[in-house]
């Protein structure tokens, strides 16, 4: 049986990518095929391509959407009959934990893809993702607390929704300082995509610590069996805003993949001309004067 | 702008503060993404123009 033949697309950048042949196709059958074709839209020539001119299109609609959501959040929602006007707080603060879990599950299935399928744009969605949901981890805790203090009279409590929060924003920290430890991207790519698979424990408990344990923070209104618990007038301003916040995020991801990619060309490009630079220099020294 | 202060009622601070500090986050983190992003362009153009990764003619994978 023939070997595949492969071909290295990007070799400059360090990130190779096999494409497969018609005959290793038809050897493997359509579901090989369609394998196929995910990988090869997935290379990262054609991300750079295709994420270049869906990039100003995805942010004109997240800001279009955030615009929407805010005026419907400020001066159409009305305020709750408990939490008065603090409601306006959790049209920030429930986006924000939403997109924290969402980016940490994206990286969770990056980890997959960088340690199962060596996937040659999981490392580097998954590099990306990691200042993103540590930034909606720290808006969701920073939220909470300024809702707290009106609601529960105290900024902080250790309750398990908090605490579980609070420890999904450390692993976050920790997953970017150690992208930041280990310079050589493919080696600490493997090395935070198991740190991220061993942190998503936290995720289930994030979402369940309401019904496990008897919290202070209340349980799931939104997405629960028997459907939302708030009223129309302010779920939708909220869904809006989520939207809204989910595409800005996904905007910003593909900003920082883009970036993730050239710094990675960057790096190949370095490394070839210090080598080439030094095969002159001892080419000059062995030449006799 | 005060009407609609006073109009959030006696928690407005708490209100503003989270918007604020949802407001300094988010641009911050925007802010730092773009820059990396021009920077790497910039970085990429300098040594594409330098003709940094090119083979020697003739010459085998470098």
């Amino acid at each position: 049986m023939s070997q595949p033949e492969t071909a290295h697309c990007l070799k400059p950048a360090g990130i190779a990518i096999a494409a497969t042949t018609p005959a290793w196709r038809q050897a493997r059958g359509e579901f090989a095929d369609d394998m196929a074709s995910l990988i090869d839209l997935a290379n990262p020539t054609r991300f750079m391509r295709f994420s270049a001119a869906l990039l100003p299109w995805l942010a004109g609609v997240s800001a279009m959407l955030l615009v929407l959501g805010f005026y419907l959040a400020w001066f159409v929602a009305p305020p709750d009959y408990q939490q008065g006007e603090t409601i306006r707080i959790m049209f920030v603060h429930v986006p924000a934990a939403w997109l924290a879990m969402m980016f940490y599950a994206m990286m969770a299935v990056s980890a997959l893809g960088t340690l199962v399928w060596r996937h040659p744009l999981a490392d580097v969605a998954q590099k990306a993702a990691a200042p993103i949901g540590a930034c909606f981890a720290l808006v969701c805790l920073v939220t909470g607390a300024f809702w707290g203090k009106p609601m529960w009279g105290t900024y902080w409590v250790w309750d398990a929704r908090l605490t579980s929060v609070l420890v999904l924003f450390l692993i976050y920290l920790g997953i970017i300082a150690l992208w930041r430890v280990l310079d050589e991207p493919s080696r600490a790519g493997r090395a935070v995509a198991i740190l991220t698979l061993v942190g998503f424990v936290n995720v289930p408990i994030i979402k369940f610590s309401v019904d496990w344990w008897n919290t202070l923070h209340q349980p799931a209104s939104v997405f629960r069996m028997g459907g939302s618990t708030i009223d129309g007038s302010m779920l939708w301003p909220l869904l809006v805003l989520a939207l809204g916040f989910t595409l800005f995020a996904l905007t910003l991801h593909m900003a920082a993949m883009r970036a993730e990619i050239m710094r990675r060309r960057v790096r190949t490009l370095t490394i070839l001309e210090a080598e080439r630079l030094d095969r002159l220099a001892a080419q000059a020294g062995s030449i006799p004067a | 702008m005060s009407g609609m202060i006073q109009s959030l009622g006696p928690h407005a601070g708490f209100i503003l503060a989270s918007y604020g500090a949802v407001a300094v986050i988010l641009a911050g983190l925007t802010l730092s993404i773009v820059r990396d992003h021009r920077a790497q362009k910039r970085a990429l153009a300098a040594l594409e123009q330098r003709g940094a990764g090119r083979r020697r003619p003739g010459g085998g994978a470098p």
